[in-house]
């Protein structure tokens, strides 16, 4: 199964500062992460992924740092700002109310569609 | 082992590949290939061999295009290249463009004390202004050349040339004793600057002044200088206008400040100011000579021929006013500017193409005019004798003469495809010891052979 690409976009944001809310993270582990939660159905591109970094890092809602672990490479970390855990809360719910009201609607059509069944034979 | 050193091939290949992309900055590729280097890690483990890790990993990435788009559709700031003037903390070289900042800035507090250094022993403006007329190329490329060998650090043998040239060019200047209203002293002020100039050169060229490319590029410089000149000297012109407008506002009167002070040390230390925003910006930002050259030449050639036609229609002499004369060399100039500038950009393995069609005709119809002002000042010559002025001007002429005719021959060569344009190049840069030469005949010889008149 595919994603649409705009659900796609329009998830990436609370997905990012999730995932950073959690712990300060780098790109390529907020990739895999996204990869194993949704089961492998969200694949994010390195395009998606690095412009929406540096978009939410201008706007403030995560800061970075480089760091050269012991023995490793250098490395840009993510962390997430007190302004970016506001935002994530926002969009919390947001989509606290969307999933409710389709949820709603899931359950309504469900319900709906034995009832539909026979009118279409008869 | 070997493959190991494979993959950093690869991964090199591919830095170079994405740096290349606009909107891709040093910064971004870093995170992109720790990211690279994370998947290849994790597919090795996952039992791949190093490169098949590596190809499926940039796979993944997709195609560099694709995502140096949404960089730079993110980052639409960086297509706009920024000449930075504060710092990178990550550049590793910024205790050397400190330094740099630092002597510009003292550089152009030279230039700004030093033109008002006369007045500690009574040397005014009013009063004394044809000091300040005979010696102005001094006071504004001194500070200029200072700069460049300190920035060059030139050798001191050079800076030794460098001191003597502007000894001479002071004792030219100042030794003759000249009347304020004589003919010598304006053309001294004149060709003073430009022999001086050719002196920068030097200094620019860090004293390599045989080389045709350090030449090119003092060429390329002087375009550029000109070009930041004029723009701060439109932005200093908005700064005068303001002053005055708001000091007079509170009764105040800025006049003594504006012409005694702020235009005299302003304009002197944009001199050095404009030289190192051309250093700073030099790989940063497109030289902007070339641009404009491309824009004026075919203008300048519809002139040049409408002036042509105008003359062949009315049959009217030029007139040989010296202020005429001036013009019509001025105008000569621009022509071999533009020449000059469109040479220096392009790129030699270009085939020729209506552009150099176009160039030519520029140059053939400034011949044109030369050869007409040529006849007009030797009608003169001929029956009023020689005077300094017109001397000068008969000089000039047949210096820039020389130039565009060997030029257009050049030209048609090379649109003929028998000659190369690095021949035309260097013909340029090989010149250019021959204006420095005249203008210092002009300073140096004419006020005794024309008993300073």
């Amino acid at each position: 199964m595919r994603i649409a690409k705009d659900l796609v976009a329009a998830s990436s944001t609370p997905l990012v500062l999730g995932i950073l809310a959690e712990e300060e993270s780098y790109g390529y582990a907020i990739l895999k992460e996204i990869s194993d939660r949704s089961g492998g159905r969200l694949e994010w591109t390195e395009g998606l992924l690095y412009p929406l970094l540096h978009r939410l890092e201008r706007t403030g809602y995560v800061e970075s740092t480089w760091r050269t672990p012991e023995g490793g490479r250098r490395r840009k970390y993510y962390r997430i700002t007190d302004d970016g855990r506001r935002e994530l809360a926002e969009q919390r719910q947001q989509w606290a109310a969307v999933s409710e009201a389709l949820q709603d609607i899931w359950k309504a059509t469900r319900s709906a569609a034995p009832t539909l069944k026979p009118a279409l034979e008869g | 082992m070997g493959t190991d050193t494979e993959i950093e091939g690869q991964i090199a290949q591919w830095r170079g590949y994405m740096l290349r992309r606009k909107g891709v900055e040093q910064s971004d590729v870093d995170e992109l290939e720790d990211h690279l280097r994370g998947r290849v890690a994790d597919l090795t483990e996952g039992g791949l061999r190093p490169d098949e890790a590596f190809l499926i990993a940039v796979k993944r990435m997709g195609s560099v295009d694709e995502v140096s788009r949404e960089f730079a559709r993110e980052h639409s700031d960086r297509l706009w290249k920024q000449l930075m003037l504060t710092g990178d903390p990550d550049a590793p070289a910024d205790t050397a463009r400190r330094r740099e900042l630092l002597v510009m800035i003292g550089c152009a507090a030279l230039a700004a004390v030093g033109i008002k250094l006369p007045m500690l022993f009574g040397v005014g403006f009013d009063d004394d202004a044809s000091f300040y007329v005979r010696n102005f190329g001094l006071f504004a490329l001194v500070p200029l050349t200072v700069y460049f060998g300190l920035r060059r650090r030139v050798a001191g043998r050079t800076a030794l040339a460098l001191a003597a040239f502007f000894i001479v060019g002071a004792v030219g200047a100042n030794v003759y004793g000249l009347a304020d209203d004589s003919q010598s002293i304006v053309l001294s002020a004149i060709h003073l600057p430009l022999a001086l100039w050719l002196v920068v050169g030097l200094a620019y060229a860090g004293g390599d002044w045989r080389s045709g490319q350090r030449r090119m590029d003092f060429i390329r410089f002087t375009g550029e200088w000109f070009i930041y000149f004029v723009l701060i000297a439109m932005g200093g012109g908005v700064l005068t206008g303001f002053t005055a407008g708001v000091f007079s506002a509170i009764g105040l009167d800025p006049e003594t400040f504006i012409s005694e002070w702020l235009i005299p040390c302003g304009a002197l230390a944009a001199v050095v100011v404009a030289a190192w925003l051309v250093e700073a910006k030099q790989s940063v930002i497109e030289n902007m000579a070339p641009v404009l050259t491309r824009v004026f030449t075919p203008l300048f050639a519809l002139t040049l021929v409408a002036v042509l036609v105008a003359i062949a229609v009315t049959t009217n002499a030029i007139d040989v006013e010296r202020d005429m004369l001036i013009l019509f060399d001025l105008l000569l100039v621009v022509v071999l500017g533009l020449v000059l500038y469109s040479i220096s950009a392009r790129d030699h393995a270009q085939r020729t193409g209506v552009f150099d069609w176009m160039q030519l005709a520029l140059v053939v119809s400034a011949l044109l005019i030369d050869v007409l002002v040529l006849i007009a000042i030797t009608g003169r010559i001929t029956e009023w004798g020689l005077t300094p002025n017109k001397s000068a001007a008969l000089g000039e002429n047949l210096v820039l003469f020389v130039n565009l005719a060997w030029t257009a021959w050049l030209y048609v060569s090379i649109i003929r495809g028998r000659k190369r344009f690095a021949t035309l190049e260097k013909w340029q840069t090989d010149y250019l010891p021959v204006y420095a030469a005249w203008a210092w005949i002009v300073v140096l010889a004419f006020p005794p052979i024309f008993a300073f008149a």
